[in-house]
């Protein structure tokens, strides 16, 4: 029950945009979503509706499966739509009772609805097309500058291969406590806010207890496979462009001027 | 000098208090000597609690000595500067197979020691390749460790230990979650690496089957030494095992059994073939 | 009386590609007071089975009777039905989470609404059946020794007083002494309560010194279902579908292939021995 969540989950698929590098898929998700926010015209959202499609064709993921994803954030899209549609001030166009929806809000809610829809479909387009530990190695690479500032970086993006490694192992045991608990006559149901966050404590303390076993238990495990953090370390993996990534990032910036000239100067 | 050496070994845990006082000091390893040859394959044994696990970490400087010394191959496990050469040389098994896999496809994993050994990328990939061709699992290498069964796991973190070319491997209670055909995929893996590959091992376990084919048993018992010798001298003492909460194979306490009621039997009988043979002699 | 298992099949993902029979068409009767012990090798189905008992899991086909009633029916007090059916899962170490041993142990009867008197009476008595010494009682459970914790666990479910005690490997991890002081600690329970108690093991040899019955899974089905010597007549198939008769088993076998006049009908090593000194014309 607890790993039916399937939000831009990898995709397993043979196609262009999955053997790209991760890097390139990073670099091109962060450009798409500025461009969603500097587009302020029609034509512009044609540009990147057209561009989308084209890398949602190119990746062989069924449209279906993305959408399937989309229904857990179809209620906070409602929401925001429904606030710009009705408190955006300017010249009103229809009246109920004491809401007014006005041009100007119009605009906005669907605006806001359309951006929101491509912003989800082209992050998650980059999650389901890319394994997590490509993405991870993909950031440590990204932002390796930052190593100078003494940022963490090769620490941060081991810690996130970990957690993603350890999500199902601790959904797993998740499950099994609280069944056992339910065994021994546990309520995690009926009852009111206090009473149902009491009854989390059964199931929360040995998970806490299992996660830190582990977590001791795997940092053994790593110090005696002589790990000692991003220093000297050589990748068995290592992330090297070829010709393809190349000529991706050529497309994302055609996709960009274009996007940006007609989407925002080219104004009528 | 063999691979692994220890020399009156001591180790104690000190237990405080909440407010940080000292409120006892628990000796876990008390004066123990050992002497290991290259290409052995030995075994400690013990109850839960005996001591095996905390010794069995002083062979890869996970653990310090209190007292005394231990070298592996040699260095002297408590010198910084021998730290990396030593946990290379002296490779460790644990016994959670969920908690030591850091990788998330069985390849990557097997190829983290390397990594963090430095090993040029086109050597790890060759030598991922030959470990878990050592362990029978290479045809797995794509797969997502959870997938994979208990056993499976644990021929996976061998493979990602032999992957570092160690000159001897320290497995701590590696089948003690695994159901018997698991403890089996993982016993024959073991002693296919000692056999084939001349890696010395070291077994730490409770099951006394696992036992019958090294070459040496050592029990553990108040984190002492309470006995040593072949598994047929060892499986003869059957009640000073039963003593240290031990057992012995069912055909070995067949065979004591026997002889107590006056059968003529040799003593340490340990496969059923022997007993059958001694049985037919009668 | 009784639980009873009508042709209970529970299929994952049922009707997609993915489907997988966890269980197919099992049937069982389990009479109150029985021993029985189920093997099968890890993914045989045996734990899904056990869950399904008191009601963790719901068939997708088939029902169970509790006492005569079908715990799936509408209405149906499943709350009650899991105080009466005990299910002990794998490591139930891993589920204490009180301050104290004797906190962890009432958990079970209090969510059961009894008052507080009882409760008590009834964890001091649960944590008595399974040979805790009261000096553990009021220290912190995570404090004890592995074996002392899974005792723990194990009278956190007697506690709630149940009519049929369901236990998953509980002797994994333990060492030899302190499997064998686990199991005989069951065997002495089942003895002076009459409980019913289903032991959940994949080794023939842990079992077969004390069960009534065995029922072997494979492949979400029942295999075999009769006494332990009936059972292990099979030894040949059982070794085909990944499990083993205990050794004595096959130490009978060989010995009457040699020719060695000898029953092997034998479980355990007493009987072996005697059989053998039959054989040899050396019993007094």
């Amino acid at each position: 029950m607890l790993r039916d969540i399937t939000l831009g989950q990898y995709y397993q698929t043979d196609s262009v945009i999955h053997k790209l590098d991760p890097r390139v898929k990073l670099v091109a998700t962060i450009v798409f979503i500025i461009s969603l926010f500097l587009i302020d015209n029609f034509i512009g959202y044609i540009i990147a509706a057209a561009f989308l499609a084209g890398i949602v064709k190119l990746s062989k993921v069924p449209f279906r499966y993305m959408i399937k994803g989309m229904k857990s954030i179809v209620l906070l899209l409602m929401i925001a739509v429904v606030f710009n549609l009705f408190l955006t001030p300017g010249e009103p166009l229809i009246s109920v009772w004491k809401l007014t929806v006005t041009k100007e809000g119009l605009r906005f809610a669907v605006m806001m609805a359309v951006r929101l829809v491509f912003l989800i479909i082209g992050s998650s387009l980059m999650t389901l097309t890319t394994t997590p530990n490509n993405l991870t190695d993909g950031m440590e690479k990204l932002m390796s500058p930052l190593k100078k500032l003494h940022v963490p970086v090769h620490e941060v993006s081991m810690m996130m291969s970990i957690a993603l490694r350890f999500i199902p192992i601790l959904l797993e045991e998740t499950d099994k406590i609280m069944k056992a608990q339910i065994a021994r006559g546990a309520d995690f149901e009926s009852g009111n806010l206090i009473k149902k966050a009491k009854s989390l404590v059964p199931l929360l303390v040995p998970l806490f207890i299992s996660a830190f076993r582990r977590a001791n238990d795997l940092a053994m495990a790593m110090e005696a496979r002589c790990y000692r953090g991003g220093e000297h370390r050589t990748k068995m993996k290592p992330l090297i462009y070829c010709k393809r990534d190349g000529a991706a990032y050529v497309v994302l910036l055609i996709y960009a001027v274009v996007c940006v000239y007609f989407g925002r100067i080219f104004t009528i | 000098m063999g691979i692994i050496e220890a020399k009156k070994l001591i180790f104690e845990y000190i237990r405080r208090d909440e407010e940080g006082n000292v409120e006892g000091i628990t000796r876990a390893v008390d004066e123990v000597d050992l002497d290991i040859k290259q290409g052995d394959f030995v075994a400690i044994l013990g109850h839960n609690g005996s001591g095996k696990s905390t010794l069995a970490k002083h062979l890869n400087a996970i653990l310090y000595p209190t007292e005394g010394t231990v070298w592996v191959d040699g260095k002297d496990t408590a010198k910084e500067e021998y730290l990396w050469d030593i946990r290379q040389n002296a490779g460790m098994v644990f016994q959670n197979p969920d908690n030591q896999i850091i990788g998330q496809v069985v390849e990557e994993d097997v190829g983290f020691g390397p990594e963090n050994m430095g090993v040029p990328t086109k050597e790890i990939w060759e030598r991922v390749e030959e470990s878990l061709k050592a362990v029978g699992m290479y045809k797995y290498r794509k797969h997502s460790p959870n997938k994979l069964s208990g056993g499976q796991k644990q021929r996976v973190s061998i493979a990602g230990v032999i992957a570092m070319h160690p000159k001897c491997i320290i497995l701590d209670e590696p089948t003690a979650m695994l159901d018997p055909n698991g403890r089996k995929e993982v016993i024959r893996a073991v002693r296919a690496l000692n056999q084939v590959e001349g890696i010395t091992v070291i077994l730490i376990t409770h099951y006394m089957e696992e036992i019958i084919h090294t070459d040496k048993a050592i029990v553990m018992d108040k984190g002492r030494i309470a006995m040593q010798g072949t598994p047929r001298e060892i499986f003869s003492q059957v009640e000073k095992l039963k003593e240290l909460r031990l057992d012995v194979p069912q055909v070995t306490l067949l065979a004591h059994e026997l002889k107590k009621s006056g059968v003529a039997l040799p003593e340490g009988i340990l496969t059923y073939e022997e007993l059958i043979a001694a049985l037919m002699a009668q | 009386m009784a639980i009873i298992l009508d042709h209970v099949s529970h299929i994952y993902e049922e009707g997609t590609a993915m489907e997988v029979a966890a269980l197919k068409d099992v049937n069982l009767v389990i009479p109150d007071g029985q021993f029985i012990g189920l093997i099968g090798h890890t993914g045989s189905g045996k734990s899904t089975l056990v869950q399904h008992l008191n009601g963790l899991m719901k068939p997708t086909s088939g029902h169970i009777y509790y006492n005569g009633a079908d715990i799936h029916e509408e209405g149906y007090n499943k709350k009650e039905l899991r105080s009466k059916v005990g299910l002990v899962f794998q490591y139930p170490e891993h589920q204490l989470f009180e301050i104290d041993v004797f906190s962890d142990v009432c958990f079970g009867p209090k969510n059961m609404g009894l008052d507080e008197k009882e409760v008590q009476l009834r964890a001091y008595a649960a944590l008595k059946q399974v040979g805790l010494e009261d000096d553990y009682f009021y220290q912190s459970p995570f404090d004890l020794s592995g074996g002392q914790k899974r005792r723990v666990a194990i009278a956190g479910v007697l506690a709630m007083k149940p009519e049929v005690l369901i236990l998953d490997e509980p002797t994994a991890g333990l060492d030899p002494k302190g499997r064998d002081e686990i199991l005989d600690q069951i065997a002495s329970l089942r003895e002076e309560t009459g409980i019913t108690v289903i032991l959940v093991s994949h080794s023939m040899d842990d079992v077969a010194k004390y069960v009534d019955r065995i029922v072997v899974m494979n492949q979400g089905g029942v295999m075999y279902d009769d006494e332990p010597k009936n059972v292990f007549r099979f030894y040949k198939e059982l070794e085909a579908v990944g499990l083993a008769a205990p050794q004595v088993t096959y130490i009978m076998q060989a010995l009457k292939e040699k020719g060695f006049p000898v029953n092997t009908d034998i479980i355990t090593i007493d009987d072996a021995k005697n059989e053998i000194l039959r054989a040899l014309g050396m019993d007094k």
